[in-house]
C-alpha cells in the first residue's frame, strides 16, 4: 500500500495504472483518495515547483477551466474564489497564488458523484495570478489563470 | 479542541450543496508578533468529505487558504437525508469531525 501511495503522489505517469487498478477491483476509490499531505508541492517557492510536485508540470491551458473571483480585492486576507471544470472526467482541481510564498493554497479530489467545482477564500498577499490546475481519470493536466488585483494584503507584517 | 465546524447541506435538484465553515487561526508561519517573533505555522492540512457513507472529497490544503476557512462543494446523486462527516487535520495533529444531513 505504501509503495502504491507514492505513485499516487507522484500523478500523471501513474494515473493509467491506477484506474487499472480500480477497474480490478483491487483499489476502492476511497483508498485512492487517501493520500498523504503533498509536502513537495505545499512546500514549493513557486508556481512551477509546486506543479511539477503536484505532477502537473507541462499543464496546456484550457477554457473550460472557470475561475470565478474579483479582479480587484479590497482585503487580501479574504478573497472568495469559485472554480470549477467543465473538462470531461475531471478527478482533482488545485488552487495556486503566484506571488504568494507558498503559492500551493487547496488541492482536492473528486469522486463517488462530487463535482469537480469548489468555493474556497484565499488569501493574497499582493495582486497575484490565480492559477488553478485540473486533472483528468486518464492524467492529462490543463490550468487557467485569472489575475486578481490586491489593494490591502493578506499577510500582514 | 477546535470550535465546531458549521456545515449546511441543501438539495438542489439532485445536486447536493455543502457549504462547511471551519474555525481555524491558519497561521501561515510568516507572520511576526509584537516582539518580533515569528508565529509558528498552523493551519488545516487535509480535509475529507463522506456523503452517504462514500468518501466523495479528499483535500489538502496549505497556508494561502483564509483564517476560518469556507469551502463549499457539489455532490450529485446524494439524497435528502444522507448523511455529510467533514473531517480535518491541521499541522499539529488536532483534528475535528462534524456532521449534517442533508436537507429537501
Amino acid at each position: 500500500m505504501d509503495a502504491l501511495r507514492r505513485t499516487l503522489l507522484k500523478g500523471a505517469g501513474a494515473t493509467g495504472a491506477i484506474a487499472a487498478a480500480i477497474a480490478a477491483g483491487v483499489l476502492k476509490p476511497s483508498q485512492v483518495l487517501a493520500a498523504e499531505w503533498n509536502r513537495a508541492a505545499f512546500d514549493a517557492k513557486d508556481v512551477a515547483g509546486a506543479v511539477k510536485g503536484l505532477g502537473g508540470a507541462g499543464a496546456a491551458d484550457h477554457a473550460g477551466i472557470v475561475i470565478k473571483a474579483p479582479d480587484i480585492a479590497e482585503n487580501g486576507a479574504v478573497v472568495p474564489v469559485d472554480v470549477s471544470s467543465s473538462i470531461p472526467n475531471t478527478v482533482s482541481l488545485a488552487v495556486l497564488v503566484d506571488k504568494n510564498p507558498l503559492p500551493l493554497s487547496a488541492a482536492f479530489d473528486f469522486a463517488n458523484g462530487a463535482l469537480p467545482e469548489m468555493a474556497l477564500r484565499l488569501k493574497l498577499g499582493q495582486t497575484s495570478l490565480v492559477e488553478v490546475v485540473a486533472r483528468t481519470a486518464d492524467g492529462k493536466f490543463y490550468k487557467a489563470k485569472k489575475e486578481v488585483k490586491v489593494t490591502v494584503g493578506g499577510c500582514g507584517g | 479542541m477546535a470550535d465546531p465546524m458549521k456545515i449546511r447541506a441543501q438539495m438542489k435538484g439532485d445536486t447536493a450543496e455543502i457549504r462547511v465553515l471551519m474555525s481555524h487561526a491558519m497561521e501561515t508561519g510568516q507572520r511576526k508578533d509584537n516582539t518580533g517573533a515569528t508565529v509558528p505555522s498552523h493551519f488545516i492540512q487535509s480535509i475529507t468529505v463522506d456523503v452517504g457513507g462514500k468518501r466523495v472529497i479528499q483535500g489538502q490544503t496549505g497556508t494561502s487558504v483564509s483564517r476560518n476557512p469556507v469551502f463549499g462543494f457539489k455532490v450529485k446523486g446524494a439524497k435528502a437525508g444522507d448523511k455529510v462527516i467533514i473531517n480535518w487535520v491541521d499541522n499539529k495533529g488536532d483534528k475535528r469531525t462534524d456532521e449534517a444531513t442533508i436537507a429537501a
